[in-house]
């Protein structure tokens, strides 16, 4: 019977099964992106006549005092909102599902309410927080006085130097949940005997974790580092609530994708350059596709002969 | 695994009272910190919902407190029904999801069978190119994908918004339902053929049978659909064709002075994704841990 069907060279219901897929994905996906990274080599005059410029673009936005400024702000930026979800979301989301795998009552409570801010809308969380920590309605201020720790509230919002941690923690306490989750289902997969044995040679709690669990969730670790990487230099919509297009105050929280949307569409003084902006999510491109290949490459291979 | 530090020594015949005060703290520590990352979960949301339901100078005056009979107010929601268009932007955002997700699993379903069902020449290469995507955010074709609705004349339409989701989601879709196809017996397609079934009506079959990954995939499709602010923003920002993240961002802006409307939108823009939420919430975790249970 198989033979019969593998013989046949193209028959038309593979075609009418694979059809719609490949076309849709190829005409909204695929074509709209080659072509915007085509229009990167291309700078547009007055005229609206495109003419090729080559790399020009990318050196433009990489030297040119008027965009090399805001590129490596963002890019900076970006760097320091990835470290931020790398050093306090993933380690939190590990702890919260290595107490998940071994408390008993509530596990479903627990589990259902920390994944809950995740599924809401980042416009939503956004505006929550920006609520929240609003001198003006004093939530926050009140709570940290009550705790005696009243002299620390600041407008943490407002201020250069700590708008940028604020609104990465706030994402960081948004997406908590599935670091949570993923770590959650790794340890949860880890044979019971395994444990069991470990602790007949009277192992304890911490040694058993770190020595035998740990490297065990280590490919998880990677998948939830590669997610968060792509999902930090792909972001946009919570600076752009909570700061606006300019992301403010002076650029301080300003990350690739407000770069992005600025640089397409121009804000105030600066007119939108279709060229630019697609130079930019060329370069957004590159970073992600960078930060994939090192997961696929190097990051996988290792885990790999690790298990070996 | 703190409570699983303490082994009782061989030779202690009675455990003492300092040895169980030790157990019994060592099993409270993992509940004080799960109980706190709950709160700090809840409490801003709470927050939110709670303070939507009373006057003015009771949000300022009071805001840890419930609401009271003589603090109580609708006023909030009123201005938000009567100021904006909330109820087009919820039905735009209803059209939109429930539009892009059916369409995704038919489509995206009917790939998965051939890719699942059939080995042909580039095969492995096709489903490498649909993968692709899975790692590659749409978001970076945006230009292009502008230019190309310009073109299609499909700028302000919920159909441009829909067309770029089905696009966003099949990737992904392919790649899992693929999967579960393959575990579908043989034996059970192949007597069917036998019967004289064509490949259409086998199809049929199988999806009936891979519906758990149908509904955990859907409900990941969605959240993401309901909750995005970029394309709406791009692709369809008219008053018209705004959906409800898009719509509650701009009446933010514009009424960011009055407490208790903006309180009101929030709460109204959450509660449908809230309760969704909790009815699919233990199916959805479930989904994503039942890979590890197997």
């Amino acid at each position: 019977m198989q033979t019969t069907q593998a013989r046949k060279p193209f028959p038309t219901h593979i075609i009418v099964f694979l059809a719609p897929a490949v076309i849709i994905y190829t005409i909204f996906m695929i074509y709209p992106l080659l072509n915007s990274l085509r229009l990167s080599f291309f700078s547009v005059n007055d005229q609206k006549v495109a003419t090729y410029v080559g790399l020009q673009n990318y050196i433009t936005l990489l030297t040119n005092p008027d965009y090399s400024k805001s590129f490596w702000n963002a890019f900076q930026n970006n760097l320091v909102f990835f470290a931020i979800h790398m050093l306090v979301q993933n380690p939190i989301g590990l702890l919260l599902a290595a107490l998940l795998v071994s408390g008993g009552w509530g596990r479903r409570f627990y589990r259902t309410t920390l994944f809950m801010p995740t599924v809401l809308s980042v416009v939503i969380i956004g505006f929550i927080w920006q609520l929240i920590l609003n001198p003006l309605w004093g939530v926050a201020e009140s709570i940290l006085e009550f705790l005696h720790l009243g002299f620390l509230f600041k407008p943490w919002l407002g201020l250069p130097a700590t708008a940028l941690t604020t609104v990465s923690l706030i994402s960081v306490w948004q997406f908590v949940g599935i670091p949570m989750i993923l770590f959650y289902t790794a340890l949860i997969g880890i044979p019971e005997e395994l444990v069991e044995a470990a602790h007949v040679d009277g192992a304890s709690g911490w040694h058993i974790f770190w020595r035998i669990k740990f490297p065990l969730v280590l490919p998880t670790l990677g998948i939830v580092a590669i997610l968060t990487f792509v999902g930090n230099f792909n972001a946009f919509d919570l600076i752009y609530t909570m700061k606006g297009a300019l992301a403010g105050p002076a650029f301080s929280t300003d990350i690739m994708g407000t770069l992005f949307y600025r640089t397409f569409y121009g804000q105030q003084l600066q007119l939108g350059n279709p060229t630019m902006g697609a130079t930019v999510a060329a370069m957004m491109f590159l970073i992600i596709l960078t930060g994939v290949l090192i997961y696929l490459f190097l990051w996988q291979r290792r885990i790999q002969t690790y298990e070996l | 695994m703190l409570n699983e530090a303490h082994q009782i020594p061989s030779h202690a015949t009675q455990p003492s009272f300092l040895y169980r005060l030790h157990r019994v703290i060592d099993r409270l520590i993992p509940h004080l910190v799960l109980i706190f990352f709950t709160v700090l979960a809840l409490f801003p949301i709470a927050m939110i919902v709670i303070n939507s339901f009373k006057k003015k100078p009771a949000i300022f005056g009071q805001p840890f407190a419930l609401p009271t009979a003589k603090t109580f107010s609708l006023i909030g929601y009123e201005t938000v029904l009567v100021r904006s268009n909330f109820q087009t932007y919820f039905l735009n955002s209803i059209i939109v999801t429930f539009l892009a997700l059916i369409l995704t699993l038919w489509i995206g379903s009917l790939a998965s069978f051939a890719l699942s069902e059939y080995s042909f020449k580039g095969s492995t290469l096709l489903a490498l190119y649909l993968s692709f995507g899975i790692m590659i955010p749409i978001r970076l074709g945006t230009i292009g994908i502008l230019r190309l609705m310009v073109s299609l004349n499909l700028v302000n339409t919920l159909t441009a918004l829909i067309l770029v989701y089905i696009a966003q989601a099949l990737p992904m879709t392919v790649f899992i339902l693929t999967q579960f196809m393959r575990q579908v017996p043989r034996d059970l397609k192949e007597a069917a053929r036998l019967d004289g079934a064509s490949e259409y009506q086998i199809y049929w079959m199988v999806v009936p049978l891979v519906r758990p990954a149908l509904g955990a995939i859907g409900i990941f499709t969605m959240i993401p659909i309901w909750n995005d602010l970029w394309f709406p923003l791009i692709l369809a920002p008219s008053a018209k064709t705004a959906t409800i993240t898009l719509g509650v961002q701009q009446f933010l802006g514009q009424f960011v002075s009055d407490w208790n409307a903006v309180l009101s939108s929030l709460t109204l823009a959450m509660v449908p994704i809230l309760i969704f939420y909790l009815i699919f919430s233990q199916q959805m975790i479930r989904s994503i841990t039942a890979g590890a249970i197997k």
